[in-house]
């Protein structure tokens, strides 16, 4: 079985300007959408407490609710979670010793409520941890697009790496931008699946530019424009073959890995998506504008063009 | 032309092989087990297994297996938590406080495996469940306790040199003295350097004023010792509780995590681990007989009874010398070739030392370790704080000669010198500690997560693998045996490094299985493609690995780096994923780039020609 059976010839730097706009869309989305609607932080980077319950029967949430202002923890938020037995309790952070002490206050409300409970989870964490994840989890980021940046200037041209971060950056707006119109939980787990997601964005971006750099030497009278289409038509199938196999197996994470891994899934599965989509519309695109033509390739080659002209 | 090297194929081969004796012990699965260690932390023997054998036998609980591991521990093994349960309440009841009887999991795993040291993948805390608690050490407040205690020391300084001082004061880091006369400014300095020559001693501000810094190393050396001191604390404590296999780190600056496997009881652990210890030194009563005291029960008058830790009753001095509030430093040293411990106590506790010993010369003195457990206790409706103490004698030693605020304590062996020295540490004066994070899963969640990884990964794989055959006929078979190869190489290396897995570290193993395609995809449609361009089968097989090679490095370096950054940047579960990620790219290089070649070769290598290739 194959794809295609001829390499395609699919003109798709031709439609780039259009694309461009859809990132542009997505991108400014991505942003508005954290500005206006916030990204529904964890606990990991908030602090405060986490209780996972579950009932022996079917959870009466309310009465969980009741229960919990009674023991003096009215900013609790209760929701069920994953199946209907099950419960998850959230309380905002409290300062000191405190916050320690929350998550026993709650878990004798819960009992309380179904003696039978059981306590499948607690995750207690001071503010000041949460805001020092926080600020690691940045710097994690941060850091990740800086080195890679680093290797892909080594490894090529300078246009090349412009195309390549701009794509590496795309991605993960994209991905938080989700997280803040779904106002799924962004956690720990969230943030290092955006730092795998960056690496697979670049993966995807390297295997199109290893090409173009072959072909640009290959095809030394064409169109830039040629160059990038036939580059991208050559790894079309591996392109897609690629990022579908990995799509199944993130798939298999996100139907079949439980609530505990929903996040995470999630956060690939988008990636990986988007990730593929950029490698063509993002990095290529943009190393064709930077104006990436033959001569940017290696020196020597320019020198032999020179002496073979009359 | 045609050949793969053979040694090449022989180290893909012995690679393969190693890995698959590495990975073995993860088929047999973990069962309930009991962990044994003696109180006096000698080594069981196989004597001892036949004890327990029968203790099980008369109590008719069966079980699977029982044999003493490398450490000298002893470890039983039984098919359900049930059996484990009663089994321990038996042999705790036969044998009080003979041994620490931890509940715990042991691979099921045949002996001849464990007996070539291989173990199975250890699980994080999110598969097994347990407590993970991370305290801060306030490592400020130890420094303000060290300024404080120098205070103290330079107003003795100044009297003993007979410097008259309007005042001595902590000013932050550093203690302030304004001698009445200004000349005597350098006597002043010299007197301080005399005292500690390690202090920074500087002129103050106004005139008459001298200033004594702590060094930043000995800030350092102070911020150290609080977080050592309270890991050492943790330790023991820790060890009451009965855990197998707990983890105990420092986490950068200021914090130990602590990650306790299979315990529940998260306010039992917070009530034992936040126990408070400190020191006493008394002299030992050498005219009455400790054990007549312990056979009546009455200590004589100026007499308290205490017990060592073996339990033999030892009779002390009512006064105390010293307590651990006055203990500095403690370390262990060879002096002159025989192991010992130097003591440093402050200032008052020098001099009180100072004049015990001059007076008891010759006779013993010992050192209580004490640890306070506060409870709050239901009196009558009322919550009542009430202490808990547990009093060992954790050292008894002759004064050979007059000392104060330095000295030593020697006769022991090197073991029981580390070990006194880092029991005096914990009971110096501790850094405050409280707890930031605490995490608790519950084991059957732990379960469910096991199972549901481990489906994803199954589901995952298999859709892969049909979907690979489905588009590369032969060479799709050919990936998907590089694959499970890949697989069975990180489970190998995972093993042997004893890195824990969790649950994002199997979702880690999956997502390297997507990836792990990616570099074999990348080979076959150059393959194609170099069929296309109407190169023969070999050629395009040569061809195919050759121009593959680059594109596969270069993907793979910068996921490389992500899982480098997730590594230094993450904590905890995150950092799993990071080890996997980072094993899974550098094995899937390896497994697609020389293994499916090697495979290939295996296929298609003895044909004299071939027409055309399965792609």
């Amino acid at each position: 079985m194959e794809f295609f059976h001829k390499v395609t010839r699919i003109r798709f730097m031709e439609k780039r300007k259009a694309w461009y706009a859809v990132s542009a869309v997505l991108i400014l989305g991505s942003i508005l959408a954290v500005a206006v609607r916030g990204l529904n932080f964890g606990i990991d980077f908030t602090g405060g407490v986490v209780i996972e319950a579950g009932y022996s029967g079917p959870a009466d949430l309310n009465a969980t609710r009741a229960a919990l202002v009674g023991v003096g923890l009215g900013a609790a938020q209760v929701q069920s979670f994953g199946t209907a037995s099950d419960v998850l309790v959230r309380l905002p952070p409290a300062e000191g010793k405190e916050a320690m002490s929350l998550s026993d206050r709650a878990i004798e409300a819960i009992k309380s409520v179904d003696a039978g409970a059981e306590i499948r989870r607690t995750e207690a964490i001071g503010p000041q941890v949460g805001r020092e994840l926080a600020e690691k989890g940045a710097t994690a980021i941060l850091m990740t697009l800086l080195f890679i940046g680093l290797y892909v200037v080594m490894r090529f041209q300078w246009k090349f790496s412009v195309g390549a971060i701009l794509a590496a950056l795309h991605d993960p707006f994209v991905v938080v931008g989700f997280f803040a119109v779904t106002q799924m939980t962004f956690d720990l787990s969230v943030l290092s699946a955006i730092l795998a997601v960056i690496g697979y964005s670049l993966n995807d971006t390297v295997v199109v530019f290893d090409r173009v750099r072959e072909r640009l030497l290959s095809m030394r009278k064409a169109p830039p424009i040629e160059v990038m289409n036939t580059a991208i038509n050559e790894t079309l199938s591996r392109t897609l073959m690629t990022s579908g196999t990995t799509s199944i197996v993130v798939l298999a994470l996100l139907l079949f890995g439980g609530e505990a891994l929903r996040g995470f899934a999630t956060a690939l599965v988008i990636g990986i998506l988007v990730g593929t989509y950029s490698s063509i519309y993002v990095a290529g695109a943009a190393a064709l504008d930077l104006g990436l033509s033959q001569r940017d390739l290696m020196p020597p080659e320019k020198k032999e063009e020179a002496d073979a002209l009359p | 032309m045609h050949q793969y090297p053979l040694w090449k194929s022989a180290t893909v081969l012995a690679v393969l092989l190693i890995s698959i004796i590495l990975a073995l012990p993860n088929v047999f699965g973990e069962t309930a087990a009991l962990q044994m260690s003696r109180k006096d932390r000698a080594a069981f023997t196989s004597a001892s297994i036949g004890e327990f054998e029968q203790l099980l036998g008369r109590e008719g609980i069966a079980y699977e297996d029982a044999y003493v591991d490398a450490d000298g521990r002893m470890w039983i093994r039984f098919d359900d938590v049930e059996k484990q349960l009663q089994a321990r309440d038996a042999i705790q009841k036969a044998y009080e406080g003979e041994f620490a009887v931890a509940t715990t999991f042991a691979s099921r795993a045949p002996r001849w495996l464990t007996r070539m040291g291989l173990k199975p993948m250890s699980l994080g805390l999110d598969l097994r469940g347990g407590i993970y608690l991370v305290y801060e050490v306030d490592v400020e407040g130890a420094v303000a306790q060290l300024t404080q205690v120098l205070e103290r020391d330079l107003r003795k300084v100044m009297r003993d040199a007979r410097i008259p001082y309007d005042e001595v004061a902590v000013n932050g880091p550093r203690v302030q003295i304004s001698v009445k006369d200004p000349a005597q400014v350098a006597d002043a300095k010299a007197a301080i350097s005399k005292f500690d020559p390690e202090l920074s001693v500087q002129d103050g501000a106004l005139p008459g004023q001298v200033v004594a810094l702590l060094t930043p190393e000995q800030i350092r050396q102070r911020q150290d010792f609080a977080i050592q001191q309270n890991i050492t604390a943790l330790n023991n404590r820790v060890n009451a509780l009965g855990v197998a296999e707990p983890v105990i780190q420092r986490q950068g600056l200021n914090r130990i995590a602590v990650q306790l496997p299979g315990i529940q009881d998260a306010a039992e652990v917070v009530r034992v681990l936040g126990k408070v210890a400190t020191l006493e030194f008394r002299l030992v009563d050498t005219i009455n007989s400790p054990v007549e005291a312990q056979r009546t029960g009455r200590a004589p008058l100026g007499t308290r009874l205490y017990k060592d830790r073996e339990g033999n009753p030892v009779l002390l001095k009512r006064d105390v010398i010293a307590t651990g509030e006055q203990l500095i430093d403690a370390k262990s040293n060879l002096a002159q070739g025989e192991p010992a411990v130097d003591v440093v106590l402050d200032g008052r506790g020098g001099e009180e030392m100072l004049r015990t010993t001059r007076e008891n010369l010759g006779k013993p003195m010992a050192v209580v370790f004490i640890e306070k457990e506060r409870e709050l206790v239901d009196r009558d409706g009322k919550k009542v704080v009430v202490d808990r103490a547990s009093e060992d004698v954790i050292s008894v030693a002759t004064i050979r000669g007059v000392f104060s605020n330095r000295f030593q304590i020697t006769g022991l062996t090197a073991a029981e010198g580390q070990e006194l020295a880092k029991m005096l540490r914990a009971g110096a004066l501790a850094a405050p500690l409280y707890i930031v994070e605490q995490r608790l899963i519950g084991p059957s969640l732990g379960r469910d997560n096991i199972q549901r990884g481990f489906n994803a990964l199954v589901i995952g794989m298999l859709i892969t693998f049909g979907f690979m055959v489905l588009y590369y006929k032969s060479f799709g078979i050919v990936a998907d045996v590089v694959l499970v190869a890949n697989v069975v190489l990180i489970t190998a290396l995972l093993s042997l490094f004893g890195a824990a897995l969790t649950l994002p570290g199997i979702a880690g193993i999956v997502l390297t299985v997507g990836m792990a395609v990616d570099a074999n995809i990348l080979i076959y449609e150059r393959i194609r493609e170099e069929l296309r361009n109407g190169n023969s089968p070999w050629a395009a097989i040569q061809g195919g690995f050759e121009h593959a090679l680059s594109a596969i490095i270069d993907a793979n370096v910068t996921t490389l780096i992500a899982a480098v950054m997730l590594f230094a940047f993450g904590t905890g579960p995150i950092r799993g994923f990071a080890v996997v990620l980072f094993l899974g790219i550098l094995t899937s290089l390896f497994t697609a780039l020389m293994g499916s070649r090697a495979l290939i070769q295996l296929i298609y290598g003895r044909r004299r020609r071939i027409e055309r290739l399965a792609i």
